[in-house]
């Protein structure tokens, strides 16, 4: 119906994409990251689509040496910055500031800044494929095999400028959620009394603010070197290139708790509503979140047990990582309390929960052997590993973002996703997941190194590098199933109602699709599952979390009655991100070089030059921007 | 409705902690670039000393001249504290003096920061010679970049109020630039500490021993 | 309580645990593949084998327990129409303190083994003979070199059986891995950092190696063999290894030394003592011919493979060094045949 309509009012046609391009609308803005992020997650999948035909046999000549590598270094790439992590940023944009009881981000246009910058760091990143050659050193990327030396091309360059980028993105997100959460909470709901999702991002928007700068510097430091001949890495001018694995890794395992905790989070709402019982050990279970966040810095060289550390440091690190186990066994089996003694429903947004917590167990578990520094050794680098981070990451990350799509998709649109296909789809997600991704342990036991681009024939791996290969296209199938029923459901799906699974939070106490300001009134909150205890006022009391009694400071404010400001639609985030995308590929091209020989590539500095001060304008036409409109 | 269209500066709900939004965010921003400058601090001592050729740093480094344009700096900050506390009581001359004043000495540092550079090169260190030329001249320079935005975020703030645009309703902005201003002061009081001193130092104790 | 049935979700919970664990420990460990680490042939890998039993069936108990409870529960109190709100419980402080602190004890038990092995693998052995080797990575294939004995030689390591080798590891251009399964876990090597590690190989045999950090385009190709010899078996080598190479005593292979010498350029880059090449660029070839495998254990040390090697190596590993000098159809067959007669006589 929207279609036939653009088709006859073409005018209408750019109003919607004028509208789309200026919003900051933070439900319109977690829409383009779901759906920018799923296509970029679709471009990850059919990246390992290619790896696992290369490798379904042994010695097959499919895809060159050179394009396996790219693939694998852009597949990692791509699922962790530009498909799960914005995933979870979709979500965090279209639910938080409902759950929490606003009617917007702290900062709509620094949110709308986030997006377009992230996009623009994903197409750069992107488009190296066409120019001269992606990233073709591991997501990692390890010095010095990313040195100008042994890495002439431009494929790095891109990399290492397109995650400045997006970090810059990730941060400005970050630093907003940060700020959303502390204080823009609707009267009452005191810290205690956020639901589980709101906690979680809270852990995550702090992670990122304190580990993308350590990834920048490092960032920055490679491009240096690459550009303009710095000896960051130089092992000739007496630099040690671990110094890079420890900045990475600094960053990196913070990272994989950025990547795994919005989808505890998202669980951790999906249960107690499809169990109808409040969430078990609430505090415990908030208090295992931030306790993951912050022991999360401690353990980061645990991926580098074999780089030679020596004994003591390699004792410590096991012993830091093994204690993580500790809040997340928590977590699970506070999972398996609140559905204790419930009464479930399985909706297929919680078969992929329990899938989930089934899966990420498997996952937690084989981690635990890796943090074991000894036996480690003999699984670093093996396909051992890389079943562990996709049982945490698919098995982890993908299921519990699906569980949100399909616990969410009718607060987003109005309509119910299918259930019929959603429940084909979970079982083949869950099928070819295992599939893949179980026999990869055991390859990797039987000494299968990761990122090869081919193996010997004799060496015990064919049988499952073929039913990998196969579950890879069950993956592919399940896939196909989720597309054709997003799209069927998102034009003939079921009216899905303000309340379609009878749940807790505040989200859905208001229409679906909510109206553009959220909340007529924003609502007083007088305890823990604030919708629930509206609609169930004589069960059994929900504790009020924080100190009994006391009201929050802002209680005594009363809520509601102020006048309703909507921000403006702006283009300037838009043209902002576009600046720095611009300079970003100057940044790429600012010298000639080659080793030992470089010399200023005039039309780089230009780009920079044009890029900057397009940014520059355009920051200084958003601070002269009103920021809201007028009355409603 | 003026006030309504510039709801973001100045809100009128009261937030949770009854902390402004943006003075939050503010604390937050700083809060992570500590972790940048953490991290380059990090690589400049990670390669202290690992430099295969000079020249090194106690050979270069000229603490009198650094000591001279870290005072320089220091009292900058203390420029700025009067000229808020100008701003707060609504002494709007008095508060363009004393940014102005702010916004002089950090180009005077800038410009120690220039001479320094230029010193550096012609003595025959850059950042391409070795580890301690790479390390310094990125930790230094980002520190410069720092203090060149605040120099213009100052002088943004001086011709707002010379155009009367930074009325009493903005003594927050005035607040937020002064964070920062004072956290990049901060910062280079810990890489004045790092380079320059432990590197003269250091560089004493080879001396004698 | 209330009548539902406990056999579904108990089987189905039993079901769930039964296919994942049947799986993994029947599929698990096959140990007559070349590279599995269940075949332990030397203490190191032996210790890393037990610590690996120690925690995997740790992990495997908590998983049975853990995941029968969880999938009991999903069958369990699954909904049936007409059930009542159930009760809202909120926690439970015993339980919550209890499931806090029984995998902080199991973490424990599990430290235990895992520092002391840790030490005894990472710390050198004082006791026993010695045996010293160097280890050089280069893109894509391995230097070995034992400085006691004055041995140089490439992509397979010789040691003697029950002898503990003291490996420096080196690296030449970017951080590889060096692996042998069998004999125990990888250690990095690292450009200007140099890590030793120990190996003992038990019993004589021929183990597979590979480099298991990526090192660019040819990683996967970067494999090597390890030999573990008898003590007598081992002296032959060695003493086979000191001497410079042979002359040539067919016709073919005279014609191939002069093309290696002459127009083929390969002096420019390899070594063949007790001639003139000197190139120290490539894998010294003095006793190429006593190799099991050529071009770093990609392929075995046949003539023909030596001429197919030789004829298109950047189609047999793409990137590497010998591919841009030279090309394919650089030498005809007769060449490609002579050359491969010389290298196979330089036993």
């Amino acid at each position: 119906m929207a279609t036939a309509a653009i088709a006859r009012h073409p005018a209408a046609f750019w109003d919607r994409v004028w509208m789309w391009l200026t919003t900051v609308d933070h439900k319109r803005i977690g829409a383009l990251y779901g759906v920018t992020a799923f296509l970029f997650f679709l471009l990850g999948g059919t990246e390992a689509l290619f790896m696992r035909l290369q490798l379904m046999r042994p010695e097959q000549n499919m895809v060159p040496p050179e394009t396996f590598n790219q693939l694998f270094s852009m597949h990692g790439t791509t699922m962790i910055f530009l498909a799960i992590m914005p995933l979870s940023a979709a979500f965090f944009n279209l639910i938080i500031p409902l759950q929490i009881g606003a009617r917007d981000v702290a900062f709509p246009r620094l949110n709308a800044f986030s997006y377009w910058t992230f996009l623009a760091g994903g197409i750069m990143l992107n488009t190296s494929w066409f120019l001269g050659g992606a990233l073709n050193a591991g997501w990692f990327a390890y010095s010095p095999l990313t040195g100008l030396t042994f890495n002439p091309g431009h494929g790095v360059d891109f990399w290492a400028i397109s995650l400045i980028l997006l970090g810059i993105a990730s941060t400005a997100a970050g630093l907003n959620f940060v700020v959303t959460i502390v204080n823009m909470r609707a009267p009452g709901m005191t810290l205690t009394r956020m639901p589980v999702f709101v906690w979680m991002t809270l852990v995550v928007s702090f992670l990122i603010v304190t580990a993308f700068p350590v990834i920048t510097v490092a960032l920055i430091e490679l491009a240096f070197d690459r550009a303009f001949g710095f000896n960051f890495f130089s092992v000739t001018a007496g630099s040690n290139p671990i110094l890079w694995q420890h900045l990475f890794w600094v960053f990196g395992h913070p990272e994989v708790y950025i990547l795994i905790l919005p989808a505890m989070g998202i669980v951790s709402e999906i249960l107690p509503t499809f169990a109808r019982k409040p969430l078990f050990g609430y505090m415990f279970i908030v208090f295992s979140g931030i306790s993951i966040g912050v022991m999360g810095w401690m353990v980061w060289a645990h991926h580098m047990f074999t780089v030679g550390m020596g004994p003591v440091a390699n004792t410590m690190f096991t012993l830091t990582t093994i204690t993580i186990a500790v809040p997340t066994g928590v977590k699970i089996f506070n999972w398996i309390g609140t559905l204790w003694g419930g009464s479930i429903e399985y909706k297929t947004a919680m078969l992929f929960a329990v899938g989930f917590i089934a899966m990420f167990i498997i996952g937690g578990l084989s981690g635990l052997m890796h943090a074991v520094s000894p036996s480690d050794a003999q699984q670093q680098d093996t396909y051992f590993i890389v079943a562990h981070i996709h049982y945490v990451l698919f098995g982890g990350s993908i299921l519990g973002i699906f569980a949100g799509i399909y616990y969410w998709f009718p607060k987003a649109t109005g309509r119910l996703l299918g259930e019929g296909l959603g429940k084909i789809h979970f079982w083949l997600t869950f099928v070819g997941f295992n599939v893949t991704f179980m026999p990869m342990h055991f390859v990797g036991l039987n000494g299968m190194p990761r990122r090869q681009s081919t193996y010997a024939a004799d060496m015990g791996w064919n049988l499952w590098n073929m039913v990998e290969t196969i579950g890879a296209f069950i993956l592919l199938a399940s896939l196909l199933v989720f597309l054709y029923n997003f799209f069927r459901s998102g034009r003939k799906g079921e009216q899905a109602g303000a309340d379609p699974w009878d749940a807790r939070t505040l989200e859905w106490a208001i229409p679906s699709p909510p109206p553009e300001h959220n909340f007529d009134t924003i609502p007083q909150v007088h305890g823990r599952d604030a919708f629930w205890e509206q609609k169930h006022p004589h069960a059994a009391p929900v504790p009020a979390g924080g100190a009994n009694g006391q009201l929050h400071p802002a209680e005594h404010q009363g809520g509601g009655h102020e006048p309703i400001h909507m921000p403006n639609p702006s283009y300037w985030p838009l043209l902002v991100s576009v600046g720095l995308g611009i300079a970003g590929y100057g940044l790429i091209y600012i010298t000639h070089r080659a080793p030992g020989a470089f010399s200023l590539n005039w039309g780089g500095l230009a780009a920079i030059v044009v890029g900057v001060t397009f940014a520059a304008i355009s920051t200084f036409g958003w601070y002269k921007q009103p920021a809201a409109g007028p009355e409603h | 409705m003026a006030q309504a269209a510039h709801a973001e500066h100045a809100p009128e709900h009261p937030t949770s902690t009854g902390l402004d939004n943006r003075k939050l965010l503010m604390w937050l921003f700083l809060g992570s670039d500590c972790l940048f400058f953490g991290s380059l601090i990090a690589t400049y001592l990670i390669n202290y000393g690992k430099s295969l050729v000079g020249p090194y740093p106690h050979e270069i480094l000229d603490i009198l001249v650094t000591s001279v344009s870290t005072f320089v700096l220091l009292l900058s900050s203390f420029m700025f504290v009067l000229s808020l506390a100008a701003h707060t009581r609504g002494d709007y001359r008095a508060f363009r003096v004393w940014v102005l004043c702010t916004v002089i000495l950090g180009c005077t540092f800038l410009g120690f920061q220039v001479f320094e550079f230029q010193q550096f090169v012609h003595e025959g260190l850059t950042p391409r010679t070795n580890l301690f030329g790479t390390t310094f001249f990125t930790l230094t320079g980002f520190h410069g970049a720092h203090v060149t935005i605040g120099v213009v975020w100052l002088l943004s703030l001086f011709f707002l109020s010379l155009r009367g645009k930074l009325g009493p309703d903005k003594n927050l902005s005035v607040d937020i630039a002064g964070l920062y201003w004072h956290f990049v002061d901060v910062v280079w009081i810990v890489i004045f500490t790092v380079i320059y001193l432990s590197g003269v130092v250091a560089g004493t104790n080879a001396a004698g021993g | 309580m209330n009548g539902r049935g406990r056999l579904l979700p108990i089987a189905a919970a039993i079901g769930f645990v039964g296919i994942f664990l049947f799986w993994i420990l029947y599929y698990g460990r096959t140990p007559e593949t070349p590279q599995s680490i269940f075949e332990a042939a030397g203490p190191v890998a032996r210790m890393q084998l037990n610590l690996f039993w120690w925690i995997f069936w740790a992990a495997t108990i908590v998983f049975i327990v853990v995941e029968l409870a969880f999938v009991y529960a999903l069958f369990h109190f699954r909904r049936r129409s007409g059930d009542p709100l159930p009760a809202q419980t909120h926690g439970n402080m015993p339980l919550e303190i209890g499931w806090t602190i029984a995998p902080a004890i199991i973490l424990a038990i599990i430290a235990v083994p895992t520092v002391s092995v840790l030490w005894k693998v990472l710390t050198l052995p004082n006791e026993g003979v010695r045996l010293e080797v160097e280890a050089v990575a280069h893109q894509w294939w391995w230097e070995f070199n034992y400085p006691s004995l004055g041995i140089k030689t490439a992509n397979e390591m010789h040691i003697p059986a029950g002898t503990v080798a003291v490996i420096k590891l080196e690296s030449k251009d970017v951080i590889h891995s060096f692996w042998i399964p069998k004999l125990g876990g990888k250690l990095d090597m690292i450009p200007g950092q140099h890590n030793v590690m120990w190996l003992q190989g038990d019993e004589p045999g021929v183990y597979y190696g590979q480099c298991a950090e990526f090192c660019g385009e040819g990683h996967a190709l970067m494999r090597f063999r390890a030999i573990v010899d008898t003590k007598e078996d081992f002296d032959k080598w060695t003493a086979l290894q000191k001497q410079p190479a042979g002359a040539p005593t067919t016709g073919a292979a005279a014609a191939g030394r002069d093309i290696f010498m002459g127009k083929g350029a390969c002096a420019g880059c390899h070594t063949v003592r007790g001639t003139d090449a000197r190139g120290p660029v490539g894998p010294d070839l003095t006793h190429i011919g006593s190799r099991l495998t050529i071009a770093a254990g990609i392929m075995d040390n046949t003539h023909d493979n030596l001429a197919k090697w030789i004829a298109d190596p950047e189609g047999l590993k793409p990137g590497n060094l010998m591919g841009t000098v030279i090309t394919k159809g650089k030498f005809s067959s007769d060449e490609l045949n002579g050359l491969a007669s010389y290298l196979g006589s330089l036993k």
